[in-house]
């Protein structure tokens, strides 16, 4: 190639990413998105309150287990309800699209904050919030039928082409690294961890005898499950398959929220996907909207006449700070789920670069982790009783996974020497089961993890896996 | 022209992708369809197509263990209260001696009983240990039973007194010297209190036995068909239920209780005064075999006082085909039974010449602890505890 060809390539290059990024698309599918996510998020956080999660989560356990670097990050007491009403008025004035910027930003500070305050709650569909509402901040999700337009007495029919695109590559992501995870000997050749969990299921109506137990359904469930998370974002981009892959995505969602407890995850993934159907079926909606709110109030029907300016375009302001920002954004969102292939040891095992990766429903794991306090002087030791300092489920999460094996071990040595024990040492004794194999020691028990500390590095103290996963 | 032909080609070209996609979709779905078929006729003689009698399995273990067992225990306690009111009656060496060979049958029968707190056993209000609570929580709490016994101020159902009754108050009564008192006996014929130490004798057996005998009669005529249909997979259901009361025991009444805290495994030093039978002295490591192997029958679904077996857990494993897990577990429970058989009669003994043998017996019943709670809870598929968080 002649520089001169060299200098057109990439004068053509940015003249396409320019043309892209002053593309517009029509307002509705955003507004819709909106006030979908701010219902489901409010309804989440009265859901999470109703079955006093709030107090079994974060207010009776004595203690809670910190992501690396954010052991600041604490529940607050009483104060945590205050938290979580802060965060449900955040959602419904996203939903309003009412002061929308201070409340995107409120919900997003003040949900992930709720997110960091105990790891035992982790899940990926909550970190897949986080991100969502981060992503939203630079939005303009108020562009279109929001109180906001009422207020500012002006509404926008088109919005930038890149804020919804952004939104589909943050969905089609989470589905296709999900799938790429999938892609292992155990999910693909033993079909585990479904092997173990779908027989549970035998007592379902209708399918819990005649499939639950059968091989080939686990093989199908396998293979299906890695093509769909593979494939649907493509079936949903492409406008012929739309409808097919929606009824896809419903199924499939509905399906697994029968099989297992995973909350409001299914609905939140169904009504997301909606932002993948073009404008004119958003468009309905809004009016059906306009309907019922005309119907209810007169004033609200006389204001939307009179006073407000329709605008064409929607320019996002500081366009050249956000745009940035979006694609760092995506570029650490494409590299951290590798994040893993920096340490020596099987993934599954360790769970070294396993959060915060979309890897979904991926392992049956279980583990029993007993503590020994010993007096490093004169070898005169007991037994910890989990029970007196974690709930059943900080005890559960924190049997198989090393970083909350150590942090545990750390809050175990100071409470002790606090109570006036000398030359404290913590050792473990610790077995884990994954995915249909025999459970195995899992932490070396001569090493004082008191000595240890935590950090990104390898942790060599996590007993070597003895069998091998192949795959991604 | 050329807008003609940009159209004619995307129109070529979507089509070509549907029929692509079309294609795609038929071959998956042909070859699920082959799968489905060789699979469901290749798998006859290992019987996978058939579901596990699940129901079996419960009316196996209460027809055959567990009102069985509920049953013998009626029996002797039954025995017991006949030998007390002989020796109150004539209090005499040799009545007492009767009465101790009852108690230790009796004591004996209930290793069979202790794990099963379900039903209406669970629903008496002993808190953690349910029904155990009025059997045998040990340590006793001894001025609890001498101030009971002389001010006649007690009340058995009250949660202070769950450590100053059952089996553990009997033996202190029938084994234990009171404080002003030189022998066992004295309680009854010399010492102040005495008619209070008889009331109370009879107050605890009339505890055990009512509690028992409403257990059973429950379990006969009511309790045990809703037992047997429990079959489902859920926190309240009795197959659920039994798995982990059955885990519960091991682990915290056998493995703790009877070796770990006398061993002190859990304390600063060893506790030889929290022992089964403290007072006996020489049978509480023959209480302790004995609570093992209740555990391994019930496990292996061995009929009570027959050779017999029928559905159990290890079967349900096998049919998971998980032989390996079936077998380990026997293995594991044969091994904490070799452990405990080197140790002296009398724990106490055992505790203050030689301990290590004790945390020895420990670590290995330990083992079977791992087996049950990771690996056979897994293969279940059963829901350990209440927590009902959200999974991804």
């Amino acid at each position: 190639m002649s520089d001169k060809n060299t200098a057109t390539f990439f004068y053509m290059m940015k003249f396409d990413v320019k043309t892209y990024l002053n593309q517009t698309t029509n307002a509705a599918p955003l507004a819709v998105f909106r006030i979908a996510f701010g219902v489901m998020m409010c309804f989440s956080i009265i859901r999470f309150w109703y079955h006093g999660w709030i107090e079994t989560l974060y207010i009776q356990p004595k203690f809670h287990f910190s992501y690396y670097g954010f052991e600041w990050i604490k529940p607050l007491g009483d104060c945590t309800y205050l938290l979580f009403v802060i965060c449900g008025l955040a959602s419904i004035f996203v939903a309003l699209g009412f002061k929308y910027k201070i409340a995107i930003i409120t919900f997003f500070l003040s949900f992930t904050y709720i997110e960091l305050m105990d790891k035992t709650t982790y899940l990926n569909h909550y970190y897949f919030i986080s991100l969502l509402s981060f992503l939203m901040i630079f939005i303009p999700a108020n562009a279109h039928f929001s109180v906001d337009n009422l207020l500012r007495k002006k509404t926008y029919t088109e919005v930038p082409k890149w804020t919804i695109d952004s939104i589909k590559l943050l969905l089609g992501m989470v589905y296709f690294y999900a799938g790429l995870a999938k892609l292992n000997s155990d999910w693909l050749l033993k079909a585990q961890p479904l092997k173990i969990w779908l027989p549970s299921k035998y007592d379902l109506p209708f399918i819990g005898d005649t499939l639950m137990h059968q091989n080939w359904f686990h093989f199908a469930m396998s293979w299906s499950g890695a093509l769909y998370d593979l494939t649907i974002p493509f079936l949903l981009l492409y406008r012929k398959t739309r409808v097919f892959a929606f009824v896809l995505v419903v199924i499939f969602h509905v399906f697994t929220r029968v099989l297992f407890p995973i909350g409001m995850f299914p609905f939140i993934m169904i009504v997301s996907t909606l932002i993948f159907f073009e404008a004119g079926f958003h468009q309905k909606i809004i009016s059906f909207l306009r309907r019922v709110i005309n119907k209810v109030s007169l004033r609200a029907q006389s204001r939307n006449r009179t006073s407000i300016t329709i605008t064409e375009k929607f320019n996002v302001k500081r366009q050249r700070v956000v745009l940035p920002i979006i694609i760092m954004f995506f570029c650490i969102q494409l590299l951290f789920p590798f994040r893993y292939l920096l340490y020596p040891n099987e993934l599954f095992w360790t769970e070294e670069g396993y959060r915060f990766s979309w890897r979904v429903m991926l392992m049956e794991k279980m583990g029993i982790a007993t503590f020994k306090i010993v007096n490093g002087k004169t070898g005169e030791f007991f037994y910890v009783d989990n029970k007196d300092f974690l709930t059943p489920f900080q005890e559960k999460q924190m049997s198989f996974q090393p970083d909350f094996i150590l942090e545990y071990a750390h809050y175990l040595g100071n409470h002790f020497k606090s109570q006036g024990h000398k030359n404290v040492q913590v050792f473990v004794e610790s077995y884990v089961a994954l995915n249909g194999r025999l459970s195995r020691p899992f932490i070396d028990k001569t090493v004082d993890l008191l000595a240890e500390k935590e950090s990104f590095k390898p942790k060599h103290w996590i007993l070597p896996f003895t069998d091998d996963i192949k795959g991604l | 022209m050329q807008g003609l032909l940009l159209v004619l080609l995307q129109n070529i070209y979507f089509n070509t992708v549907m029929i692509i996609i079309r294609k795609i979709f038929l071959v998956v779905f042909t070859i699920g369809l082959m799968v489905a078929c060789s699979s469901s006729s290749d798998d006859g003689p290992s019987g996978k197509t058939d579901n596990f009698d699940r129901g079996a399995l419960l009316t196996n273990l209460a027809d055959n263990i567990i009102i069985p067992a509920f049953e013998d225990l009626k029996t002797k306690l039954s025995a017991l209260d006949i030998a007390r009111t002989s020796f109150v009656n004539d209090k005499n060496q040799s009545n007492l001696e009767a009465l101790s060979d009852a108690w230790l049958e009796a004591y004996k029968t209930w290793q069979y009983v202790e794990m099963f707190n379900i039903g209406k056993a669970e629903e008496r209000g002993g808190e953690e240990f349910g029904f155990v609570s009025f059997f045998n929580i040990h340590p006793l709490t001894v001025s609890d039973v001498q101030n009971a016994s002389a001010n006649g101020n007690y009340d058995l159902d009250s949660a202070n007194f769950h450590d100053a009754q059952g089996f553990p108050a009997l033996d202190f009564l029938i084994h234990g010297v009171a404080d002003s008192d030189v022998e066992a006996i004295d309680k009854f014929t010399s010492n102040a209190s005495k008619d209070g130490y008889a009331k109370y004798l009879l107050d605890v057996i009339n505890q055990m036995s009512t509690l028992n005998n409403s257990i059973l009669s429950d379990w006969k005529n009511n309790y045990r068909s809703t037992f047997v249909n429990g079959t489902s997979n859920s926190v309240t259901s009795s197959l659920n239920k039994i798995v982990n009361d059955f885990i519960f025991y091991y682990e915290k009444l056998l493995r703790a209780k009877k070796i770990g805290t006398p061993a002190g495994n859990f304390s600063n030093a060893p506790l030889p005064e929290t022992v089964e039978a403290f007072y006996k002295k020489d049978v509480s490591k023959d209480l302790a075999l004995i609570g093992l192997k209740a555990a391994q029958d019930f496990y292996n679904g061995k009929q009570y006082n027959g050779a017999s077996t029928g559905e159990s857990f290890k079967t349900y494993l096998e049919f998971l085909d998980r032989n390996d897990l079936a077998i380990l577990i026997n293995t594991r429970f044969d091994n904490a039974r070799q452990k405990i058989q080197v140790l002296d009669n009398n724990f106490v003994n055992q505790i203050n010449t030689d301990n290590t043998k004790m945390t020895e017996a420990y670590d290995a019943l330990q083992l079977a602890v791992v087996n049950l709670k990771i690996d056979m809870i897994q293969a279940f598929g059963v829901v350990v505890d209440f927590t009902d968080a959200d999974g991804d």
